[in-house]
């Protein structure tokens, strides 16, 4: 039976093994099966982009991948993003102090996204920085608080994570 | 929202990908990126039996750039292409055209294939290709063929790929030396579908257009190549006058239809502007290096 998968997956560091419905999406399995509740789904077809987490170093939306495609691979999810100690990722600090989120339904995904923009480019031009954010949408605190505090990192050295 | 139940199967070798997709038949349906079909699929829009995951794959994720062509395996991302130094200096119509398809999170996934294979009439892909005359490589399980860019689209998300066949590679020919590239598209927002766009390589030799290719996206059924437009610009030193009656000649060839994004006469315009644009972009670059 084509139907049912077991896969294993690492998440946040943790390695689970779990059987699958070959439907469900990466999405509903982090967080009906694994329960991180922190990614969130909006839109369920690709357009939102609260749902994204970082698989295997690159963003991806998890409502368009299927849990069953990502057996082996490496997750991260806003429940990984703080450090070790507990303390808040730089950009998750930075959010906070620039006030870049009011609901925070969004924020996730936003957060995930933009990490991996600023690795690839440390010192963004705010033009550049509204491309990269162009994917996410969020309903309530407007764009320029999420694009200053985005901007806010521009010319720090790269985050660690995700 | 859920898909509809499917099969599932993630092969890993070409070969039983298309023993799986031929006995499916037209029930079956390949999985590359999942950024046009997941959707699809979320929304029962459709709801085939079989999904054939082409992910795990490793042969299909080759991309090379040869003396005479560029080859783009069917698990190449869009993010993969726009990022290769070898496709930046050799096809740079298809790096900076890529750059506009979607958000970097899709860009990681999709493929340039499966937008090829997909054909909707606002992607850059198919256009693209059509542009930049390509080849699309078929295969199923009976054997493998070549299909020119152009016998490739047949109208609005059609192509002429058969029931049990899939694309495994697509192919552009190397631009000949003088080449030169313009591309433009107007979305309401970044990263959005066209709603209207223009892809042009024109030759050039000695200041003078000696052929260009000129293609209209968003226009409803699929890549438009304006011929009558082409034909204003051959002979020409793309000077201003030229663009404008290429521009002109695009307005009376397209036929685009009505949807929430914009009238007919909408759409018309501005395939007429983004002509325009196009085609200064690629004769600002004649005037410079003639390259590029
Ligand atoms: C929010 C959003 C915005 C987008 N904006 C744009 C945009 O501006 N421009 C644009 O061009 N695209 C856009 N896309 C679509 C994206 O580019 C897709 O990557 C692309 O259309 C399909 O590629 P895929 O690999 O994801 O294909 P899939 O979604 O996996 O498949 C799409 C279809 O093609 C078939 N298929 C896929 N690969 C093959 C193959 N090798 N052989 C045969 N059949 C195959 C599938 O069976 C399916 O029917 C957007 C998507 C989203 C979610
Ligand atoms: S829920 Fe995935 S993009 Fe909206
Ligand atoms: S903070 Fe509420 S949706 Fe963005």
């Amino acid at each position: 039976m084509a139907r049912e998968k077991t896969i294993q997956v690492t998440v946040n560091g943790r390695a689970f093994e779990k059987t699958v419905s070959v439907r469900r999406s990466l999405a509903d399995f982090i967080r009906e099966d694994l329960h991180y509740t922190g990614t969130h789904l909006g839109c369920e077809h690709g357009v939102c982009g609260a749902c994204t987490v970082s698989m295997n170093g690159r963003s991806v939306r998890s409502c368009l991948t299927l849990a069953v495609q990502a057996d082996g691979a490496e997750i991260t999810t806003i429940e990984g993003l703080r450090n070790e100690d507990g303390t808040r990722h730089p950009i998750q600090q930075a959010f906070l102090e620039g006030f870049a989120l009011q609901c925070g339904y969004c924020t996730p995904g936003f957060l995930i996204t933009a990490i991996e923009f600023l690795e690839e480019n440390p010192d963004p031009t705010e033009a550049e920085v509204r491309e990269a954010l162009s994917g996410n949408l969020c309903r309530c605190s407007g764009y320029q608080a999420i694009v200053d505090a985005v901007m806010s990192m521009s010319g720090k050295p790269a985050p660690e994570n995700a | 929202m859920k898909p509809a139940w499917f099969d599932y199967h993630a092969p890993d070798n070409l070969e039983d990908a298309l023993v799986l997709l031929g006995d499916a038949g037209i029930d079956g349906r390949v999985l590359a990126g999942g950024q046009s079909l997941m959707p699809m699929l979320n929304m029962r829009i459709v709801t085939p039996s079989v999904l054939v995951d082409i992910n795990q794959i490793a042969s299909l994720n080759s991309l090379q750039a040869g003396p005479d062509e560029l080859r783009v395996g069917a698990l190449v991302r869009h993010a993969d292409l726009m990022r290769n130094p070898a496709v930046r200096e050799g096809w740079p119509l298809l790096a900076e055209a890529s750059n506009q398809i979607a958000h970097r999170t899709i860009r990681n996934r999709g493929t340039v294939c499966g937008s090829i294979a997909h054909n909707d009439p606002a992607a850059e892909h198919p256009s693209l290709l059509v542009t930049l005359d390509g080849t699309v490589v078929a295969a199923s399980a009976g054997g493998r063929r070549e299909i020119p860019a152009e016998d490739f689209f047949d109208g609005m998300m059609s192509t002429s790929l058969e029931p049990g066949e899939m694309v495994v590679e697509v192919r552009y020919p190397r631009p000949r030396k003088g080449a030169c590239f313009g591309f433009a598209e107007f979305a309401r927002r970044l990263g959005d579908f066209a709603i209207a766009g223009a892809a042009v390589m024109a030759t050039m030799n000695g200041g003078v257009c000696e052929q260009a290719r000129l293609t209209i996206i968003g226009m409803g059924d699929g890549p438009f190549r304006a011929r009558a437009a082409e034909t204003v610009l051959a002979g020409s030193t793309l000077d201003a006058v030229a663009i404008t009656a290429a521009a002109d000649e695009v307005r009376s060839a397209v036929d685009p239809g009505e949807d929430v994004h914009g009238s007919s006469s909408y759409r018309r315009h501005l395939a007429g502007v983004m002509t325009e644009r196009a085609l200064e972009q690629a004769m600002t670059r004649a005037r410079g290096d003639g390259n590029g």
